[in-house]
């Protein structure tokens, strides 16, 4: 097995908040994606062991769900929802700068590995259309140009922790709804940034 | 017209910490879920439910107390909360769990106590980290406090919530297709029968599921009593609903309203208007299932029985304004791509149908439609959902696939010559 031991006891400790081993493997495979950036062949079979299912039965319930990438991704998952409220507020023009800034097709990584770009359904910030994510932190009212500026920003200064309200202060514009809060927590990784992941960003 | 607050009160009264526990307590949180646990009965919850004819929030609006009352006799017996928020235009699940998370977790424990349940889920669709970790944070702290755990406010009771987060599948706001995922398989919907989780649902044990809104809806109602909560409202719609009003409108956003009024007084006021004082050329009343209304329907009231008596449906409470300049071969496609995105793939009419359906208004609006195009269309829909009629009747094992043709079906109906604009007239086949 090749996850270090604090994985594998954070692993155990998923799989014992379950009254079936099965149901952990949901979280376990953000885990994997939070590990690598993408769902390895190394992954699948830690988690077939841990779980008790076979490596094909992880693998099926791999590729079912979207945001368990089978490739691997940049350190940014640029995600720039294309449903409908997004869509009649102009969210192709969106798409559209950041294909060009990043020179992505959807689904595509760059060389650098520091950008990964995905035209996604629905992220339930229709309020604030158009949205998009960064590694699942959202960002709402964005207008073509703040799209190509948060690219920019991403690029050179690289934040380790990507934070939702940072974001949304200096590139967003209309919310959903009043967020009220300031809140420092962020991703780390191309899984969302969830329970006992570090998450929070450390004020300096 | 005014909003009627309850579920959004505390988040209002309190937007600088809400989401915290000793804010929630402080404004009297927790109040009524030690003095249900401490001095009520399962019967007499069950009973105030019952009475304020409260309806799932989620999408179907099927009586809660209805639901509350199939569940089988079982040892194990679970409650799942549907947080897997993702019909496009809604948004409003996110504001209750990222803002007042200590009212769902209120929420649970009632009705954990009424069902005699152990050990609850709250299924977050991967999608909404921020959120989750709000959930996450606010189950932390109520378990730090003792309201969660062993002996929850010092009585014989038990209970554990599990934070779950899904992976980015719509299909699995399905509630078979959540059970599966949450067991760690696809999120595929199950055959009926069984029909229904009460009675053989996660591990095939009883199960609740339930959605958050209508579970943040639960402390008000036992605090106040369901006969209060029943006067709120209309007969058959009763309490508030949180609406979401997005598309062209001046003030989008989550407002809390009481079921009755009409879609243009609620754009009218709340909503500010449409942008630039534009005209409303279509309108979709219930989230992108929802067939749509045209601009001159503004008058129907916004309560579950008359937008179905209009042949759509109130859905997940998502209004959706489209303005006089939209184009909808476009916005209808974007819907049938999110469905033909979201299949999950068992049932070959949605499967193929959808795929179909995409690749045709494509085709028609960027102008390489053909004239054949049109009955095409509605013959693949057919095959889906036979005799296109609403409520659809189905050809597959779960409502995704003709949840596809209910923005086709609103074209052709009611814009076929915008459709057919879009067609040139001199292709050779």
């Amino acid at each position: 097995m090749s996850w270090d031991d604090k994985l594998l006891k954070q692993a155990k400790k998923i799989i014992k908040l379950y009254p079936q081993k099965r149901s952990a493997l949901g979280p376990l495979l953000h885990l994997a994606q939070s590990k690598d950036g993408y769902i390895s062949d190394d992954s699948i079979s830690v988690i077939s062991e841990l779980v008790g299912i076979t490596e094909v039965q992880v693998k099926s319930v791999s590729t079912f769900y979207s945001m368990y990438k089978q490739e691997p991704t940049g350190k940014y998952l640029l995600s720039v929802c294309k449903s409908i409220s997004c869509e009649i507020n102009n969210s192709s023009e969106v798409i559209n700068k950041v294909q060009e800034f990043t020179g992505l097709n959807n689904n595509e990584t760059d060389e650098e590995e520091l950008f990964t770009f995905e035209a996604v359904e629905c992220i339930g910030a229709c309020g604030g259309a158009p949205a998009l994510q960064v590694n699942y932190e959202t960002v709402e009212g964005v207008t073509p140009e703040n799209a190509i500026n948060l690219c920019k920003w991403l690029k050179e200064t690289k934040p380790d922790v990507v934070v939702a309200d940072e974001m949304q202060e200096n590139f967003g514009g209309i919310k959903s709804f009043d967020w009220a809060i300031q809140d420092n927590s962020g991703a780390t990784s191309t899984a969302p940034g969830f329970q006992t992941l570090k998450t929070t960003k450390v004020k300096k | 017209m005014k909003e009627t607050i309850l579920l959004t009160k505390h988040m209002r009264d309190n937007p600088e910490d809400s989401h915290l526990i000793d804010s929630y307590e402080k404004n009297n949180g927790y109040s009524t879920a030690k003095k249900t646990i401490l001095e009520s009965s399962p019967e007499k919850i069950l009973e105030e439910i019952k009475a304020s004819n409260i309806r799932g929030r989620g999408g179907a609006g099927f009586p809660t107390g209805v639901k509350w009352g199939f569940l089988a006799e079982d040892e194990d017996r679970y409650l799942v909360i549907n947080a897997d928020e993702s019909e496009p235009g809604t948004f409003k699940d996110r504001i209750l769990l990222e803002r007042d998370p200590h009212q769902l977790i209120e929420g649970i424990i009632i009705t954990c106590f009424s069902a005699n349940i152990k050990e609850a889920f709250i299924y977050i669709r991967g999608e909404y980290a921020k959120p989750a970790r709000r959930v996450q944070q606010a189950v932390e702290q109520a378990y730090q406090k003792g309201f969660l755990g062993k002996n929850i406010f010092g009585s014989e009771i038990n209970l554990d919530i599990v934070v779950h987060l899904g992976a980015g599948a719509y299909i699995c706001g399905e509630e078979t297709a959540l059970l599966n995922s949450l067991e760690g398989r696809r999120g595929e919907p199950r055959l009926k029968p069984p029909y229904f989780p009460a009675v053989k649902g996660l591990y095939m044990k009883p199960t609740l599921v339930n959605n958050v809104e209508t579970i943040s809806s639960v402390p008000w109602i036992i605090e106040n009593g369901g006969e209060e909560y029943n006067k709120l409202g209309v007969e058959g719609s009763t309490g508030t609903r949180i609406f979401s009003l997005s598309g062209h409108v001046n003030n989008p956003g989550n407002y809390e309203i009481e079921m009755g009024s009409s879609f243009g007084e609620f754009v009218e006021t709340l909503g500010g208007g449409i942008r630039n004082n534009k005209k409303v050329k279509a309108y979709i009343p219930g989230g992108a299932s929802a067939p749509w209304f045209r601009g001159d329907q503004l008058d129907i009231k916004m309560t579950i029985d008359d937008v179905a008596k209009n042949n759509s449906m109130l859905g997940s409470g998502a209004v959706v304004m489209m303005d006089e300049d939209t184009n909808l071969v476009s916005a209808a496609k974007s819907i049938v791509s999110f469905f033909a995105h979201e299949s999950c793939g068992q049932c070959t009419p949605c499967r193929e149908g959808t795929t179909w359906l995409e690749m045709i208004l494509d085709r028609i609006a960027s102008g390489r439609g053909r004239t054949s195009d049109m009955n095409l269309l509605l013959d693949v829909c057919d095959n889906i959902s036979p005799g296109l009629s609403w409520p659809p009747k189905m050809t597959t094992i779960c409502p995704l696939g003709p949840s596809a043709v209910s923005p086709i079906t609103s074209l052709m109906n009611d814009f076929r010559d915008e459709v057919e604009s879009l067609i040139p007239t001199k292709v050779l086949l």
